[in-house]
């Protein structure tokens, strides 16, 4: 079990899931915080969904507020890099990028990214930690 | 809020906690109070983590009135504030200076946004440093230095005021076990603010005579109006802490306060009149001015400047009227004899205009739009509206004569901007307006170039008492300030400089001539060193709406800047000499084309690296603050 957790997270970092961040968050894990990483990561996932919520209400309205979408996704992108979550940020930056230039497709194309990359990586820590508390 | 800090140490006696201290000295920052604000729930609380972790005392806020509002609460709660940029109700800017202003704590930025104008933004505003999300932990164990540095600062401001000379560190051996020793000094330093915390902490802020404690007096605009009062009664010659303690005659105010105060006041008159901040005594030939002085002056734009100055209450509207009032002249004059152009050298931005008639205002124009593009617009268009709202609120709060000085001396600081290119293209002959404001002694000498000029000339100023203009010294110090920022603006330091020039305008501004004057110039360097960057601007809003708020409320708010921003400036000032004479030296070299080449292509290299090494934008720890 502690085998196949170890296998898990390693193969998150080397797949480019997480980034060092993550390392960051597992160093503030100790005894009076055992479960820190995942409480985090459920916090950024809850407070994500809000966020992903309100760049698709934006993206209905018309003429697109491009600097409103930048904002949201700025945001998006700070909490996804607090994690760690290495995919996620990039997809974002890409969405902002497109934000940028306003290239409508662009954005569309790129925010299905981001919410697919943000669904894999809740996938794979969620069965990560799911291991990891088995372990112990 | 969790205590899970061990504030043990800091509740006991400082020997106790020093030999704590000592023993296991990597603990010393520990129980360092840090408020941390962000929007984002989860960098909120990975930041509380971290920062317990590195044993300080956190508190957490995800909004930025709240955080305002405990900071306004617990006034000993907090030594150093964590802020993200991007803030749903606050920009986190705005909070930087709210802070800056009412509570005077060191402020450190964070934001996943690592563009040099953001960051920029947070140097100009003052915050002393900007971390770049994600937060590691590593950035946040040295926050500490920024306290300890703060108060180094402010202590030695006080030294310097006790001593009456230039020299650091008088008391520190008194104060600090090992003044050699940095860390110690910094224990001592630590110690010395805890202990005035714990202390402190409940009760009165203002107590205790003893030089060792540094009781956190909060200059409020009653209280430092009451100084300004007493300093313009006195002369600011006479002016010393005893009698300024006496006139201001406030319960519980110590001669140390009113002694640092008044350092922090010569050092933001010096600063306004474009010396160097080393140079004591400067404040004392720019206040000696004379009523008389005022009088003769009084058919110059100048005079009215120095009688604006002289009043220290310069309403918003008043400098205004007083830029309108200069333009006005400005428009009609020809060129002046050398006695007036001392006076007008002082407000270098309207020296120029009048000493080159309506040409050199049309290249000016010309350059300022090269230069300053949109902002220039904009400038203009705030100079105009602030002159309407000048002139239509010329409630004066001084007399007449001064009333007068002021909307001209508002007039003059909303030329500012028009004529920094002019500036820019003719050092020399705001360097003339300089040494000219800068006495007799200056009108034979030829026209200095470079920043070092302006030191000596500073110190030329220092030593010149019968310097015409003394009261307007405030307002000199600010044109002249003035132009001297505009030489740096094509340069990354420049705009550092600027900045930092505009902070120092801004404290002087609000303790002596209001909030008008303060945004008018500020707005008028921001537009002409704004250049991109956005760090001044937002100062430059931020006193604009200060100046353009009615009566006392603009006022308030620059007194609160005026130690805010005087305690800030003066730790960034101390590196910035330096670059000012880098600054000063770059500008030699260059023509007016020169110059804007250079400035454009400095934008383009982007030379923002030595201002950021300058603030030392490397991560610090922050404390943690129990929620």
């Amino acid at each position: 079990m502690e085998r196949q957790a170890a296998y898990l997270r390693n193969a998150l970092f080397d797949q480019g899931y997480l980034d060092e961040q993550f390392l960051q968050l597992e160093d503030l894990q100790d005894e009076a915080n055992p479960h820190f990483v995942e409480e985090v990561v459920k916090l950024f996932y809850t407070d994500s969904v809000r966020l992903i919520q309100s760049i698709e209400l934006t993206l209905k309205n018309t003429p697109w507020d491009f600097e409103k979408l930048d904002n949201i996704m700025h945001q998006f992108k700070g909490s996804s890099s607090s994690i760690g979550a290495k995919k996620v940020k990039k997809e974002c930056s890409q969405f902002q990028e497109y934000c940028n230039v306003g290239n409508v497709e662009g954005c569309i194309r790129e925010f299905q990214e981001v919410k697919q990359e943000h669904a894999a990586l809740k996938r794979k820590l969620e069965n990560y930690f799911q291991l990891a508390r088995e372990a112990r | 809020m969790d205590l899970g800090v061990k504030s043990t140490p800091y509740t006991s006696s400082n020997a106790s906690w020093k030999s704590a201290a000592d023993a296991v000295p990597g603990r010393f920052p520990a129980g360092l109070k840090v408020l941390v604000v962000d929007d984002d729930p989860t960098c909120l609380r990975i930041l509380e983590k971290m920062l317990k972790n590195c044993l300080y005392e956190v508190t957490t806020c995800n909004r930025a009135e709240v955080a305002l509002n405990f900071l306004r609460d617990h006034k000993n709660g907090c030594d150093i504030v964590i802020s993200d940029v991007h803030m749903p109700d606050m920009d986190g800017f705005k909070l930087l200076e709210h802070v800056g202003l009412e509570m005077d704590l060191p402020v450190i930025m964070m934001s996943a946004d690592d563009s040099k104008q953001v960051v920029m933004k947070g140097v100009t505003h003052g915050a002393c440093d900007y971390l770049i999300k994600p937060v590691r932990i590593e950035a946040l164990k040295n926050i500490w230095q920024h306290v300890v540095r703060k108060k180094q600062h402010e202590l030695k401001d006080k030294d310097l005021e006790h001593s009456g000379s230039v020299e650091e560190g008088d008391r520190q051996p008194k104060t600090y076990e090992d003044a050699d020793c940095s860390h110690s000094a910094n224990e001592g330093n630590w110690k010395n603010s805890k202990r005035r915390k714990d202390e402190e902490d409940e009760a009165e802020d203002r107590d205790d005579t003893s030089a060792l404690k540094k009781p956190r007096v909060v200059w409020s605009v009653e209280l430092h109006q009451q100084f300004v009062t007493a300093v313009n009664q006195l002369g600011i010659d006479k002016a010393v802490p005893k009698k300024i303690l006496e006139l201001m005659n406030v319960p519980g105010l110590t001669r140390e306060n009113v002694a640092s105060h008044l350092q922090k006041y010569r050092l933001y008159l010096r600063r306004l009149s474009g010396v160097s901040q080393h140079h004591n005594g400067l404040g004392s030939p720019f206040m000696g001015a004379t009523d008389a002085q005022f009088v003769s002056m009084s058919s110059l734009n100048s005079v009215d400047l120095q009688a604006l100055a002289a009043s220290a209450h310069i309403p918003n509207h008043s400098l205004a009227s007083i830029q309108a009032a200069a333009l006005g002249r400005a428009t009609s004059k020809s060129p002046i004899p050398l006695p007036l152009v001392d006076q007008r050298n002082i407000f270098n931005f309207e020296n120029p205009k009048l000493r080159f008639g309506e040409g050199q205002n049309e290249s000016s124009s010309k350059q300022v739009n090269l230069l300053h593009g949109v902002p220039m617009n904009m400038n203009s268009k705030q100079l105009s509206s602030l002159h309407q709202s000048a002139l239509s609120n010329m409630n004066m709060h001084t007399h007449p004569q001064t009333s007068q000085s002021s909307s001209l001396m508002m007039q003059m600081a909303q030329l500012q901007p028009q004529l920094r290119p002019q500036n820019l293209n003719d050092i020399k002959g705001s360097r003339n307006g300089i040494e000219i404001i800068s006495g007799p002694q200056y009108t034979s000498h030829p026209k200095p170039s470079t920043s070092a000029d302006f030191t000596s000339q500073s110190k030329d100023f220092s030593g010149n008492k019968a310097f015409p203009l003394p009261c307007n010294s405030g307002m000199s110090g600010a044109v002249m300030k003035g132009s001297r920022a505009f030489l740096p603006n094509y340069d990354v330091l420049n705009n550092l400089n600027q900045s930092r020039n505009q902070e120092w305008r801004m404290q002087n501004a609000g303790s002596s001539f209001g909030l008008p004057q303060h945004s008018s110039i500020q707005r008028g360097l921001d537009v002409s060193s704004s250049l991109g960057e956005s760090r001044i601007l937002p100062a430059n809003k931020a006193s604009l709406s200060l100046v353009e708020g009615h009566g006392n409320t603009p006022n308030v708010s620059q007194h609160l800047n005026f130690p805010a921003y005087d305690k800030s400036l003066r730790s960034k000032a101390e590196r910035l000499p330096g670059m000012g004479f880098q600054n000063g030296l770059l500008h030699e070299r260059f023509g007016q084309e020169d110059l804007m080449s250079a400035l454009l292509k400095q934008q383009q290299e982007g030379m923002v690296v030595p201002v950021e090494t300058e603030f030392g934008y490397d991560g610090y720890q922050l404390d943690n603050l129990p929620v």
